[in-house]
């Protein structure tokens, strides 16, 4: 060991994806679930978490593995360990949160073909050591995690006027003021994914060619 | 006669007002990558249209005469026919839809040339677009049978396909606007993205 364990480059692994790399706004990976699942804050909330499960996960174990797996059939593996992670998770939350586990329906299945995973896997875990394999899988999960946190926060205040399932407008119906219910629909989080870039962008002074 | 009707008025659902891309956000990932030039959009969306009509029956059979709870009734094995194995649902189909894309391939490859060279790189990768695994996905959940599971897999397919092309143009078209720095390239495309789903869903009363 010839680095310790906190030192100043695992830091930046770890927190590169939170702002700079962001795995959504950035790197443009897993867009599908980030819109999907985001209409109320607690399905969101789930979401993330399963997704750091799975990312940090799947990259410790195929960092480990990294040595051992043939080049040409590498894909296959993967898949077959992100799919046995899912697996778990699902069983998990059909267990301990049956409620939000119907809610989020094939999403949680979607999380084999969430390009995160398999994009992190790729670039990062096939090179690189199980520690800085986890400490990027949880980066990488926390970034996606907190984009989504966003995205169900605003779609479920402005779509239906309350946070995690609690109506918090209530007095403001009687001045007039109207859900827009667009926000719970498809454009909604389409328009509110792509402001919530544009403000990513410009803070993190990122310009696509 | 009102059968046929019925899956034609089903199929335009699946394909505009419930388009796996614009309703369900299934395929973003390729959508996104791939909508920069109209040709390519259109042969990414041709192979879709493709697998999709080949692996959502697939795994219906799987599901039906192998995983689902009392599927294997017909080996005529007591115990066998107790077990629920839907659990290795995910696993299975992604395992099929790996193995179809690669059999698809190998197929238009010996078959028609031209095709595949059009297709290139874009065929393997159609196996990690969540657009294909969510059809099947979605087909379990929804307990559709065999024939609705064709339609609705085909239809699917050829909601994507219009959704990417329509995008590649209006992409096309962009290029030369001046949009603020921030917004270029994937932030435009999402608010763009955003109105097309607006135009789609105004066929909800059909």
């Amino acid at each position: 060991m010839s680095e310790p364990l906190f030192s100043a480059k695992s830091k930046k692994v770890f927190t590169d994806p939170f702002s700079e790399n962001n795995p959504i706004t950035i790197q443009v990976l897993g867009i599908c679930s980030a819109l999907a699942v985001t209409a109320q804050l607690k399905p969101s909330l789930v979401m993330g978490l399963a997704v750091i499960a799975v990312v940090g996960g799947s990259n410790v174990i195929i960092s480990l593995l990294r040595n051992l797996i043939p080049n040409k059939v590498r894909i296959i593996i993967e898949m077959v360990v992100v799919a046995t992670l899912v697996i778990l998770v699902d069983q998990l939350l059909k267990a301990y949160a049956y409620d939000v586990s119907k809610q989020l329906s094939v999403f949680v299945g979607l999380i084999i073909t969430n390009c995160i995973v398999l994009g992190r896997l790729e670039a990062f875990a096939m090179g690189n050591k199980p520690w800085a394999s986890l400490l990027d899988g949880l980066g990488n999960g926390l970034g996606y995690a907190w984009v989504l946190a966003i995205i169900g926060f605003l779609r479920e205040l402005l779509g239906s006027g309350s946070i995690m399932g609690h109506d918090v407008i209530g007095k403001l119906y009687h001045a007039g003021y109207v859900n827009n219910g667009l926000m719970v629909l498809a454009p909604g989080a389409f328009i509110l994914l792509g402001l919530l870039i544009w403000v990513q962008r410009t803070l993190s002074k990122y310009v696509e060619d | 006669m009102d059968e046929f009707k019925e899956m034609i008025s089903f199929s335009i659902r699946a394909i505009f007002v419930e388009n796996i891309l614009l309703a369900y956000f299934l395929g973003m990932c390729s959508y996104l990558a791939i909508s920069k030039k109209v040709s390519t959009a259109f042969g990414l969306g041709i192979a879709v249209i493709f697998v999709l009509f080949i692996t959502t029956p697939a795994n219906w059979m799987i599901h039906e005469f192998l995983l689902r709870p009392g599927a294997l009734i017909w080996t005529g094995v007591p115990s066998l026919a107790a077990m629920d194995f839907s659990f290795l649902n995910f696993i299975c189909f992604i395992a099929v839809i790996a193995a179809m894309v690669q059999i698809v391939e190998m197929v238009i490859d010996k078959t028609s040339p031209t095709l595949y060279a059009s297709l290139g790189i874009f065929l393997p990768l159609i196996t990690v677009n969540c657009a294909i695994l969510g059809t099947s996905l979605f087909m379990v959940e929804r307990e559709y049978g065999i024939i609705q599971s064709t339609v609705f897999g085909t239809s699917s397919g050829i909601g994507f396909f219009l959704a990417i092309v329509s995008m590649a143009s209006i992409r096309h078209k962009l290029r030369y606007s001046n949009i603020p720095e921030g917004l270029r390239g994937l932030g435009i495309t999402m608010l763009t993205t955003g109105l097309i789903a607006m135009a789609f869903m105004a066929f909800s009363g059909m």
